[in-house]
C-alpha cells in the first residue's frame, strides 16, 4: 500500500462520546412476511460492527435504515443522539452528510467522472475548485486510484469502482461509516485490497463503521489484522490477539441471533451459528 | 367477497395510491421551484437536451403536418371555390390544435422515454439512493429541472412548429396548389385571434408538466431491474401520450368557455 492520506483526511472524524447509531426493537417488512423484526444493537464510537448473516436476510435493508433510507415500521433508531425514525428528509438530508457510505456495487454516477463523483459532496457545497481537485486527489491517493481522476466510472474494473466508492464515502471525513458488502462478488487479491482500505480506515482514523459482508474470510481478516502506518501495509496481529474494537452482530430470519466479539463468537454453541461458520 | 369483486376492489386501491402518489409527486417537483438549492445549470443542461435535442424531430412533423393540411384542405375546399382560405385552415388548425398536440407527442416519445429510462436505471443501480446517501434531495436535483426546463422547452418548440407548420402549408399551397402566396399568409394571419394564439401557447404549459412529471414519476417508481426500467420507459411514454390527448379536450373546452363564452 502507498502512503496514507496526509492533511484533512488525517484529522479523522470528530470523536463522540455517545453511541453512533442505535437501533431499539426495529422491525420492518415489504410484502410478505417480515424482514426485520425486533432487531436491537448499538455502534459505539470508534467501534467497527460487522454484520454477518446468509444472502437475503435483510442485512442491506438494516444498513439502509441506519441513515434513514428507509424508515421501520416499528421500533426507533437514534443516529448521532438524534431519533430518525419519523425525521422530515430534509433533516434527515443533512445528517446524513455526516455519514459516508459504500454501496453494494459501488453506485457511482454513471455520467460523472471519477473526480466528479469523489468531489460530488463538496461540489453540492460550492467549494472553491482548487480545494474539491486537492481533496479528491488525497481521497483517490488513499485508495491508491489517483491516475483514474479523469475517467468515467464505466472504464473502471469492478474492485476500482468499489475503491471509488470508498474514496468518495471518506472525502467529507465522515463520522460513521457504513459498507454493504464491499467485496461482493470480486476475486480474492481485489476483496483483500478492499479489506485493507477498511482496516486502514479504520485503524488510521478510528472511524466507526457499520459493515455488512456474508464472507467470514472478510469478517475475520477484519479481527485478525491491523493497519502498520509505517509499513502502509495491514498486517495480522501477533498469534491469539484480535482488534477489540471490532465486533460481530449476526442476523438469522430477519432477527439478532449474535452481538458479541469474535472469541464470543467463535465459542458460541448456537448451531445456527456452528453451521454458519464451519 | 367473490373473487371478482376481490380483485377489483384490489385494482381500485392500487390506482387510487397512484393517483395519490402522482400528485404528492407534483406537488414536490412544483413546490420545489421556490426551495433552495437551485440547479440552475442541470436546468439549462435539461433545456439543451430536451429543446434543443427535439427540435429536429418538432421541425420536420410541424412541417409536414402543415404541408399535408395544406394538400387535403385545397382540394377540399376547391370544390366550394374558397381554396384562397387555405392559409386560414392551415395556420387554425396548426396553432390552435396540432402544434400544440403533435409537439406534445412527438416531445413525449423522446423525452417522457428518457426520463423515466435515465431515472430508472439510476433507481435500480442504487444511485438515488447514493445521492440521498450524500445528502442531496433527487427531487430538487433530478426532477425540478426536468419539470422547468420541459415546460418552458415545449412551449417555445411549439412557436417553432406553428411557425414551420404554416410555411409547409405555404409551401404546397404555393408549389403544388399554385395558389399566391400573399393570398396565403393575409388569409393565415387575418383569420387569427388573440384568443387562438392564447389558446395554441397555453396548453403547451400543461402538456410539458405532463410529459415531464410522469416520465419522471415512473421512473423514480421503477423496480424490477432492467425489465423495470423497461416497463416504466413504456408505461411513460402511453400515459403521457394518453394525458395529453385528454387534457387537449379538457383544455379546449376550458379556453373555448374562457375565450368565446361557449
Amino acid at each position: 500500500m502507498a502512503t496514507g492520506a496526509q492533511g484533512d483526511l488525517k484529522d479523522g472524524p470528530a470523536k463522540l462520546s455517545e453511541p453512533v447509531v442505535v437501533f431499539e426493537n426495529v422491525s420492518i417488512r415489504f410484502d410478505g412476511p417480515p424482514v426485520l423484526e425486533n432487531v436491537s444493537f448499538q455502534v459505539n464510537p470508534g467501534e467497527t460492527r460487522i454484520l454477518l448473516g446468509p444472502a437475503g436476510v435483510g442485512k442491506s435493508v438494516l444498513l439502509k435504515l441506519a441513515n434513514g433510507l428507509l424508515r421501520p415500521d416499528s421500533g426507533r433508531i437514534f443516529l448521532f443522539g438524534e431519533e430518525i425514525t419519523a425525521m422530515a428528509e430534509e433533516q434527515l438530508l443533512k445528517l446524513r452528510t455526516r455519514t459516508g457510505m459504500v454501496f453494494q456495487e459501488g453506485a457511482l454516477f454513471d455520467s460523472l467522472t471519477v473526480r466528479d463523483n469523489v468531489g460530488y459532496t463538496l461540489m453540492e457545497r460550492r467549494e472553491p475548485i482548487a480545494e474539491i481537485d486537492r481533496r479528491v486527489r488525497e481521497a483517490l491517493r488513499f485508495v491508491e486510484l489517483e491516475h483514474t481522476y479523469s475517467m468515467l466510472p464505466a472504464s473502471l474494473s469492478g474492485g476500482m469502482r468499489r475503491r471509488v466508492a470508498i474514496a468518495r464515502a471518506i472525502i467529507d471525513q465522515p463520522e460513521l461509516l457504513l459498507y454493504d458488502s464491499p467485496t461482493g462478488g470480486l476475486d480474492p487479491v481485489t476483496s483483500t485490497t478492499i479489506d485493507e482500505l477498511i482496516i486502514k480506515e479504520r485503524d488510521v482514523y478510528r472511524t466507526p463503521s457499520l459493515l455488512v459482508t456474508h464472507r467470514l474470510q472478510d469478517a475475520f481478516t477484519m479481527a485478525t489484522h491491523r493497519y502498520d502506518e509505517t509499513a502502509s501495509r495491514m498486517i495480522p496481529l501477533a498469534a491469539g490477539e484480535i482488534n477489540a474494537s471490532t465486533t460481530f452482530l449476526v442476523l438469522h430470519q430477519g432477527r439478532v441471533v449474535f452481538d458479541g466479539d469474535t472469541a464470543e463468537l467463535v465459542a458460541s454453541d448456537d448451531p445456527f451459528l456452528k453451521e454458519f461458520l464451519a | 367477497m367473490p373473487f371478482a369483486l376481490d380483485r377489483i376492489d384490489t385494482l381500485a386501491k392500487r390506482m387510487l395510491l397512484a393517483v395519490q402518489d402522482y400528485s404528492i409527486f407534483c406537488w414536490e417537483a412544483t413546490s420545489n421551484l421556490f426551495r433552495r438549492p437551485h440547479y440552475w445549470a442541470d436546468i439549462v443542461t435539461q433545456g439543451d437536451l430536451i429543446g434543443v435535442g427535439s427540435l429536429p424531430i418538432v421541425v420536420l412533423t410541424g412541417f409536414f403536418t402543415g404541408a399535408v393540411l395544406a394538400l387535403q384542405s385545397a382540394a377540399s375546399l376547391a370544390q366550394f371555390g374558397a381554396q384562397a382560405y387555405t392559409g386560414r385552415f392551415v395556420s387554425l388548425s396548426m396553432i390552435r390544435e396540432l402544434a400544440p398536440v403533435l409537439t406534445g407527442l412527438m416531445v413525449s416519445g423522446r423525452n417522457a422515454s428518457g426520463m423515466a429510462s435515465e431515472l430508472g436505471s439510476m433507481v435500480v443501480t442504487e444511485q438515488i439512493d447514493a445521492m440521498r446517501a450524500l445528502g442531496t434531495d433527487p427531487m430538487k436535483k433530478l426532477v425540478t429541472p426536468r419539470v422547468l426546463a420541459t415546460v418552458v422547452t415545449l412551449f417555445l418548440l411549439t412557436i417553432v412548429s406553428d411557425t414551420v407548420g404554416t410555411a409547409g402549408g405555404a409551401a404546397v399551397a404555393v408549389f403544388i396548389s399554385k395558389q399566391d402566396g400573399t393570398q396565403y399568409f393575409t388569409s393565415a394571419i387575418q383569420a387569427l385571434g388573440y384568443d387562438d394564439i392564447a389558446q395554441g401557447i397555453t396548453k403547451p404549459l400543461f402538456f410539458g408538466f405532463i410529459i415531464s412529471t410522469v416520465g419522471c414519476f415512473f421512473g423514480m417508481k421503477t423496480s424490477g431491474g432492467t425489465q423495470g426500467v423497461g416497463r416504466s420507459t413504456t408505461q411513460a411514454v402511453v400515459v403521457s401520450s394518453v394525458l395529453i390527448i385528454v387534457c387537449d379536450f379538457v383544455l379546449g373546452r376550458a379556453l373555448l368557455w374562457l375565450y368565446s363564452g361557449y
